[in-house]
């Protein structure tokens, strides 16, 4: 049927992504390292693709989508999050790159940092490493030292080695700089968003056959299903953003550094992935446990039923942090234990990502497993599930032909509800301490890290703002997309003018 | 408990010439819905004397209950709006009332009772307490007086036992008194107009009946005027003065009862009357409306009913209808009865007459034979299940059909009738019996055997909305027993196998890649059909599959079992409680009273000369539209005892006039009248 043809582009395009690593890594100079977690965010991305392509052909759930697609601020929220999305699938690659060769060397040797695609581009932020704390666009450190001068030694604030370099009396270039930074970036943003409007329209009036000039009518007034216009102005205001971030981020530390020397921008922006991955796999992680589990106890009942119940109660009853500090403590001395698994730190410290993923997965699946046990429960009475029996349809065939899609909605309205709890509980547990591994980058770390500085005069606040802002963001986006993905799908919700 | 029915009442006679009491004029009542708007109530005129009781009849969709909610000004906003029109109640415009005075008229002047009296009454407060409500509001009561009167009110709509019943939850009483609570409620402000929107739809006609009496005696002791909104003709012919039939937001065709079930103008009325089915129509196919209600999102240029009328001509096509008032006070809205354009009118007599249909040849032999099924349901307690009694929803039913017969199982809600068709498909595990289908007896098959057997005997539920999974194609959903059953060839012969199934039951094959969804009702009952007919079953257990259709389509629908009976031989167990689709299908009956058959037979026997007081009651409630001056009408008192604690004796003793002491002390034994008649009742034991 035609759902095969989209499918099998789609798997030879994988194919041919694999046969390709080895001539791009000959050609590159560097050594794909696939690290679990990316390895579970790319199956993710490809059932996402497969879902969507099943969507298109599914009425029951086009219609539902249609009714997302055409909400203002839920599409704004689905630009913002696609940046946050495009930044972690960026960050999700990672390679070695190779070391020089050493006099009489035949084998290519690699170097031991791995670094991701998203590493290489934001390299000026990366490798420009201060002594420790800075204020964001200051030029000078943010303790006083003793430096020695012509005149002799003086206790001052040192100049930063990376940020503010091209200032030469900070005090007077600064703003001016700034500000003319910030009208030529103005000016950039507007060229660039002239090209996409300009694009956007011509796809658009070219998809829906209309005339270019209408199409733009349309656009600019808010006239179309898909509101353009609100995904425009959102997209501006980042696209803006982003500008003044590359033309500014070598030459100022927008965000301030932290105690040893790194960019917050940096570690903000390399947060990104963390969160994703926390809020996707960990689902990825609960679902099948949550539908299977759901339905059996749903569709069988009896002792089956019971069995299930009894599991989910006795797991809800632990608390769950509980389990989660003895399971990462545990993983943690085996890694200790056990150093020679692993070429690199990265690679550990994405072992124990993956392991909190499967932690919280393992004890956050109750409350979805419950739900959609009450809901196979009342469609399993339905009439079509018994003609389906009359007709000796198995019972694997009922619980995934019949049952599975008819409880769909509960499980889309779950993940997006669960995702902006899970980025939240990520930064609470690394607060606590039994989260991701202190390498790994994370709000949750950044959060810990800063807080002692809270206490100091003056204070340091651009570690704990930079994590608090991109956090609110991308959980804010989350929300409200999940909001409108709620009402589209909650049968009870109707949907009127 | 016997009476003759001619206590029409007397008063009636006299409201003739009075003023009326409600005027609706040019009432429109439109919804917005996406980019159009949908005219559910398009300018309608009707009015209301004092006293009298007048029927809006109709079928779904045509706008019925929206008029009432209109008079009522609970159109749901802002979905819905009235556009123009004035509803005067004894001179007030409604329409023109601030929402706090028309909070007054609510229930003062105007009440409502609904459909549903399950979902009509707030689970969590005794019905005391709701009914207190209302007299509070309205009456300026409080405290003793106020409760006297509720139980006063309680003793008018006939709850025995109102002190106790004061202080009872919902869930404890039964449908029909529930409804009786409703009506209740409804006249706690006396009420000059009370609008009653199809009250009795979702009850038995036993209680139908009582409950029809009940607003006709309530009608007589205060005088009320009744807007009755049913789709029921028979309700119509049992309580209605006056009858307005609308069709698609418009009122078609008004007229006092007489008139209209004596002598109906317009062609819509003729077909409902041709299509309701009866036992002197056995004999021929049902007359049917083809097609289906127009959109209403539409502006209409001809007439409405044009395309599914057989009197059609071009004048129907671009000329909206005038209202024709005939000499008796009859009015149509039709082109016929226009004088200017009466005689244009093409002669269709012959086209319309009913099709006569071949006697379906007789087949020998029993396919179905069910001995002493017994399906009991384990009531259990406490924290370790332990099994206190049992619910006897079946207890010892026997039954044959012979091949390409119908049998029909009769009986009221909860006599256990749907649990003998599951009993028989082992969608429940009898408790007891056995059920042999062709030479297999059913209940002992092992789990993989029955799976193969299923292929014979397929079940077509009532309600089309949920029989079918809305997440599958057209195609999909008749292709999926075709597949378990591993018959129907490769893909390609399955894919013509359901074009050819859907043929068969009157659909296109376009329907193949469209969802449930974007059929109606009769529709999806057709592909319900195909997707039963697809594994080729030799019997098809029919669970009320007409009775959420409306009549037009319900003729369709009894056509296509019909038909397909003549041509495939099929057998059907027909389960029902609407005793003239019995008449008009089934060859023999069995009557179930709280899970036993009290008396079966052919269907001639059983419906002219019925033996069990049950059965004489039952057939005695039913509605007729002919009016019969000799019926008489048998009350039955109470309602349907619980199957978790049947009476001692005989289960209906309790509800029997003629009921004796032996009736009391054990069940009566099958009695066998003639070879095919048995009944069991101990009236003719001697």
């Amino acid at each position: 049927m035609s759902t095969t043809k989209p499918n099998l582009i789609l798997f030879s395009i994988i194919f041919i992504v694999i046969a390709l690593v080895s001539p791009l890594e000959e050609f590159w100079q560097i050594k794909f390292v696939p690290l679990w977690t990316d390895l579970l965010i790319y199956v993710l991305v490809v059932a996402v693709l497969l879902f969507g392509i099943q969507v298109r052909h599914k009425e029951h759930l086009r219609v539902p989508w249609r009714h997302v697609l055409q909400r203002p601020l839920a599409m704004s929220a689905l630009v913002v999050l696609g940046v946050y999305v495009l930044i972690g699938l960026m960050d999700s690659l990672h390679f070695r790159q190779a070391l020089e060769k050493q006099q009489g060397q035949t084998e290519t040797q690699y170097s031991g940092d791995v670094l991701s695609l998203f590493d290489v581009l934001a390299t000026p932020i990366r490798v420009q490493q201060e002594k420790s704390y800075s204020a964001p666009f200051s030029a000078f450190l943010y303790a006083k030292e003793t430096i020695e001068t012509p005149e002799g030694q003086v206790r001052d604030y040192p100049r930063l080695q990376y940020g503010g370099r091209h200032l030469k009396i900070p005090a007077q270039d600064r703003i001016p700089n700034l500000v003319m930074a910030l009208f030529l970036s103005f000016v950039a943003t507007l060229l660039i968003l002239l090209v996409v409007f300009v694009v956007v329209v011509f796809f658009v009036a070219h998809h829906y056959k209309t005339a270019f000039g209408d199409t733009m009518d349309a656009i600019v007034g808010g006239k179309t299903g898909i509101p353009f216009r609100a995904m425009l102005i959102t997209f501006s205001v980042i696209c803006f953003l982003v500008v003044v971030v590359v033309m500014l981020a070598d030459k100022y530390h927008i965000l301030g550094t932290d105690k040893v020397g790194n960019d917050v921008l940096y570690l903000s922006l390399k947060s990104i992935r963390t969160g994703l991955v926390i809020g996707t796999l960990t689902t990825l992680i609960m679902l099948p446990f949550a539908i299977m589990l759901g339905i059996m106890a749903g569709h069988y009942r009896g002792w089956i039923d019971d069995v299930i119940q009894y599991i989910y109660t006795t797991l809800n009853s632990i608390p769950g942090v509980l389990l989660i500090a003895a399971a990462i403590l545990s993983l943690q001395v085996y890694l200790a234990n056990n150093p020679e698994m692993f070429d690199t730190v990265t690679e550990r410290a994405d072992l124990r990502l993956l392991f909190l993923c499967l932690i919280l997965g393992l004890t956050s699946w109750t409350g979805l497993c419950r739900l959609l046990r009450g809901e196979t429960f009342k469609v399993s009475q339905l009439d079509y599930i018994q003609a389906a029996t009359a007709f000796g349809t198995g019972h694997v065939k009922t619980m995934s032909r019949h049952i599975l899609p008819n409880i769909t909605h509960i499980v889309l309205i779950a993940i997006v509800l669960d995702f902006s709890g899970l980025v939240l509980a990520e930064a609470v547990l690394s607060y606590v301490g039994v989260g991701v591994d202190p390498t790994t980058i994370s709000w949750g770390n950044m959060i810990n890290s800063a807080r002692l500085e809270m206490a100091r005069d003056p204070v340091v606040w651009w570690s704990l703002v930079a994590a608090f802002v991109f956090m609110f963001t991308l959980v804010l986006a989350a929300n409200l997309f999940s909001d409108a993905v709620r009402d589209a799908f909650d049968p009870r919700i109707t949907r009127s003018k | 408990m016997i009476a003759t029915k001619q206590t029409q009442n007397k008063h009636k006679a006299k409201i003739d010439h009075q003023a009326p009491l409600l005027e609706v004029n040019n009432l429109k009542t439109w919804f917005d819905s996406r980019d159009q708007i949908v005219r559910a109530v398009d300018g309608v005129n009707f009015s209301i004397k004092k006293g009298e009781t007048f029927a809006l009849l109709g079928e779904s969709g045509c706008g019925k209950s929206m008029t009432s909610l209109s008079l009522m000004r609970l159109v749901p906003e802002p979905a819905g709006r009235i556009v123009s029109g004035s509803v005067k109640l004894n001179g007030v415009d409604l329409l023109q009332l601030t929402e706090l005075k028309m909070q007054k008229m609510r229930g003062n002047h105007i009440a409502m009772i609904f459909q549903e009296p399950m979902t009509s009454l707030n689970p969590v407060l005794t019905i005391g307490k709701q009914i207190e409500e209302t007299v509070t509001r309205h009456k300026k009561m409080g405290g003793y007086s106020a409760k006297k009167r509720v139980l006063e009110l309680l003793d008018a709509v006939g709850i025995p036992d109102p002190k106790q019943r004061y202080d009872e939850y919902p869930h404890q009483l039964s449908g029909g008194m529930k409804q009786r609570v409703m009506i209740a409620i409804a006249l706690a402000g006396e009420p000059a107009l009370l609008v009653a929107d199809e009250p009795t739809t979702a009850l038995d006609v036993t209680i139908q009946l009582q409950v029809l009496e009940l607003l006709r005696k309530l009608q007589n002791d205060t005088g009320m005027a009744i807007l009755l909104i049913t789709h029921d003709l028979g309700v119509v012919a049992e309580m209605a003065d006056r009858v307005a039939v609308m069709y698609a937001g418009q009122i078609v065709e008004h007229a006092d009862r007489q008139s209209f079930f004596s002598n109906p103008q317009h062609p819509y009325s003729k077909k409902l009357f041709d299509s309701v089915p009866a036992m002197a129509k056995r004999e021929h196919s049902l007359a049917v409306i083809r097609g289906s209600v127009p959109a209403l999102s539409q502006q209409f240029k001809g007439c409405r009913f044009e395309p599914r009328c057989d009197y059609a001509w071009d004048i129907c096509r671009c000329q909206v209808p005038a209202w024709q008032l005939l000499d008796d006070g009859q009015g149509v809205l039709c082109h016929l009865l226009d004088p200017r354009y009466a005689s244009q009118a093409p002669d269709v007599k012959k086209q319309i007459a009913p099709v006569i249909r071949k006697q379906s040849a007789n087949h020998a032999g029993a396919l179905l034979q069910v001995d002493g099924l017994k399906v009991h349901f384990p009531v259990t307690k406490g924290l370790f299940k332990r099994t206190v009694g049992f619910v006897k929803a079946v207890d010892d039913v026997s039954l044959v059909i012979p091949k390409g017969k119908t049998l029909a199982l009769v009986g009221e809600s909860g006599c256990g009738k749907t649990t003998v068709g599951k009993g028989i498909l082992q969608l429940v595990k009898p408790t007891a019996g056995c059920v042999v289908l062709d030479g297999a007896q059913l209940n002992r098959l092992k789990h993989r055997e029955m799976r193969a057997k299923r292929r014979d005997v397929q079940v077509i539920f009532q309600d089309p909305f949920s029989s079918m999974n809305p997440r599958m194609m057209i195609a999909d959903i008749i292709e999926e027993g075709m597949l378990a059953q591993r018959v129907g060839g490769d893909a390609r012969q399955r894919q013509q196998r359901i074009d050819q199934l859907l043929g068969q039951v009157g659909l296109a094959p376009e329907a193949k890649t469209r969802y449930p969804h974007e059929f109606s009702g009769g529709q999806r009952q057709r592909i319900c059909i195909a997707r039963a007919l697809a594994v080729e079953p030799k019997l098809i257990i029919c669970d009320e599959p007409t009775s959420a259709l409306d009549v037009s389509v319900q003729a369709q629908i009894l056509n296509l079992l019909k038909d397909l009976q003549d041509s495939l031989g099929l057998a059907y167990l027909f389960i029902t409680h609407n005793l003239s689709v019995v008449e008009y299908l089934a060859h023999e009956i069995a009557v179930m009273y709280l899970g036993r058959i009290v008396e079966q037979g052919t269907v001639e026997e059983v419906i002219h000369n019925p033996l069990h007081p049950y059965t004489k009651a039952l057939l005695s409630a039913v509605p007729t539209i002919v009016p019969d001056a000799d019926r008489q009408v048998i009350r039955l008192r109470g309602e349907m005892p619980s199957a978790t604690q049947p009476p001692i004796g005989c289960h209906f003793n309790p509800r029997c006039a003629n009921a004796r002491q032996i009736c009391r002390n054990g069940y009566p034994e099958a009695l066998k009248i003639s070879d095919n008649h048995r009944v069991r009742c101990f009236l003719y034991k001697e």
